[in-house]
C-alpha cells in the first residue's frame, strides 16, 4: 500500500515536572531512533516555576529543535485545553498522548505503533486491567477503588475497552481533532467522555496492557474530589450518552 | 438512545412480565400458591446475586492486579543510565 509516511507527535503536558522531564524525553527519543519512527516531542508547559522550562530548553539544545518543541502557555489553564493546544503545533498524523510523571512508561509506544497498524485502528489505549497490564505503588484501598470504579464504569457504559481513565494513548490525528471538539468534560472524565464519544462515531479501539508506576518524583496535580467527580461525570456519561 | 434509556427499558420490560405474571394477567391459572411465593421473592433473589455476583467479581480483580516490581525497578535502572548519558551530553540537572 503506497500509504504515505507515518509520523507520530507525542504530547507531553507538564506542571511542574523537572526532574521526570529529561527521562520523559530521552526513554522515547532513544527508542524511536531504534525504531527509526519518525517523531516529535512537544511539550506544553503551562507556566511551571520550578524550572520545567529551563530544562526543556536544555533538552532542544541536546536533541535539536525539530524534535523537541516546547510550546509553553502563561498558566496553568488544565490538561484538556493543554492537549488542543499542544495538537495544533503537531505535524505528525499520529499523536500519543502520556503524562510527563514517568509512570506511563515510553517503551510501550512501540507496542502502540505495532497494535495500531496490525489493527488499523483509529485509537490505540494503554490498559492496566488486562494482561500484563498492572500497576506499582498503589496500596490497597487505592486498587480497590480503582477497581469498583472500572466495574461500575463498565457496566453501566459498556464501552468496549477495558481502561476509561488512563491517559496513555495513541490517536489518529483526525480523530483526536474530532473528539476533542466533541468532549466536554475535565479530569478523569475527560478521558472516559472520549472513548465513549469514539465508540459512537463507529472509530476502532485497540488496546495495549500497560504497567503504570506511580509517580517518582513531584507531586500529583489531581485530588481533592476526585471520587464524587468521576461519579458525576459517570452519571452525566450514563445518562446523556 | 442513551444507556440510562437503555436501562430503563429493559426493567420496565422485566418488571413487566413480573407484574404480569404475579397478577395473572395472562389467565393462565396454573400456578400452584408455592409457585408465586418463589416468584413474590424473585426480584429481591436476583438483586442479592446481583450484588454477590459484582462484590465477586471485584474481590477477584482486586486479589488479582498486577503488582509491576518488575517494571518499577526496570524505571529505577533506567533513571540512572537516562542522567549518566544526559550529562555527558552536557545537561545540567
Ligand atoms: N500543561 C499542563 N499540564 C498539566 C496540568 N495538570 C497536570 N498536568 C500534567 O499532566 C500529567 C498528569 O498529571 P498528574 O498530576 O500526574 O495527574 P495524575 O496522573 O492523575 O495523578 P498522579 O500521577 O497520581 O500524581 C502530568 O504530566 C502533569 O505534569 C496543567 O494544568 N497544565
Ligand atoms: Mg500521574
Amino acid at each position: 500500500m503506497a500509504s504515505a509516511a507515518r509520523k507520530y507527535s507525542v504530547l507531553l503536558p507538564t506542571y511542574n515536572e523537572r526532574e521526570n522531564l529529561p527521562l520523559v524525553v530521552w526513554l522515547p527519543v532513544r527508542s524511536f531512533e531504534e525504531s527509526g519512527n519518525e517523531f516529535e516531542i512537544i511539550i506544553i508547559d503551562d507556566g511551571s516555576p520550578d524550572g520545567t522550562q529551563e530544562v526543556a530548553e536544555q533538552l532542544i539544545k541536546i536533541y535539536g529543535s525539530d524534535k523537541i518543541l516546547l510550546r509553553p502557555r502563561a498558566k496553568k489553564l488544565g490538561l484538556g485545553t493543554a492537549y488542543i493546544h499542544g495538537m495544533k503545533h503537531a505535524t505528525g498524523n499520529f499523536i500519543i498522548i502520556m503524562d510527563a510523571d514517568l509512570s506511563h512508561h515510553p517503551k510501550f509506544i512501540p507496542e502502540f505503533i505495532k497494535t495500531q497498524k496490525e489493527g488499523s485502528f483509529d485509537i490505540v489505549s494503554g490498559t492496566r486491567y488486562k494482561g500484563n497490564g498492572g500497576v506499582h505503588g498503589w496500596d490497597l484501598k487505592r486498587k480497590l477503588i480503582s477497581r469498583g470504579a472500572n466495574f461500575l464504569t463498565q457496566v453501566l457504559l459498556r464501552p468496549g475497552a477495558s481502561d476509561l481513565t488512563g491517559s496513555f494513548r495513541l490517536y489518529r490525528k483526525e480523530v483526536l481533532q474530532k473528539l476533542m471538539e466533541k468532549c466536554v468534560s475535565k479530569g478523569y472524565v475527560f478521558q472516559m467522555e472520549m472513548i465513549v464519544r469514539a465508540r459512537q462515531l463507529g472509530y476502532s479501539i485497540g488496546e495495549v496492557p500497560i504497567s503504570f508506576v506511580d509517580r517518582v518524583y513531584g507531586e500529583s496535580k489531581l485530588g481533592g474530589n476526585e471520587i464524587v467527580s468521576f461519579l458525576k461525570g459517570l452519571l452525566t456519561l450514563f445518562a446523556t450518552t | 438512545m442513551t444507556k440510562l434509556l437503555q436501562w430503563l427499558g429493559s426493567l420496565a420490560l422485566l418488571g413487566g412480565i413480573w407484574a404480569a405474571l404475579m397478577l395473572d394477567l395472562v389467565g393462565l391459572h396454573a400456578f400452584s400458591p408455592s409457585w408465586y411465593q418463589v416468584l413474590w421473592a424473585l426480584p429481591t433473589y436476583l438483586l442479592v446475586t446481583l450484588g454477590c455476583y459484582s462484590l465477586g467479581v471485584v474481590g477477584y480483580r482486586l486479589a488479582t492486579f498486577n503488582d509491576c516490581q518488575a517494571a518499577s525497578l526496570e524505571l529505577q535502572a533506567q533513571i540512572r543510565e537516562a542522567r549518566a548519558d544526559l550529562a555527558r551530553r552536557g545537561m545540567k540537572f
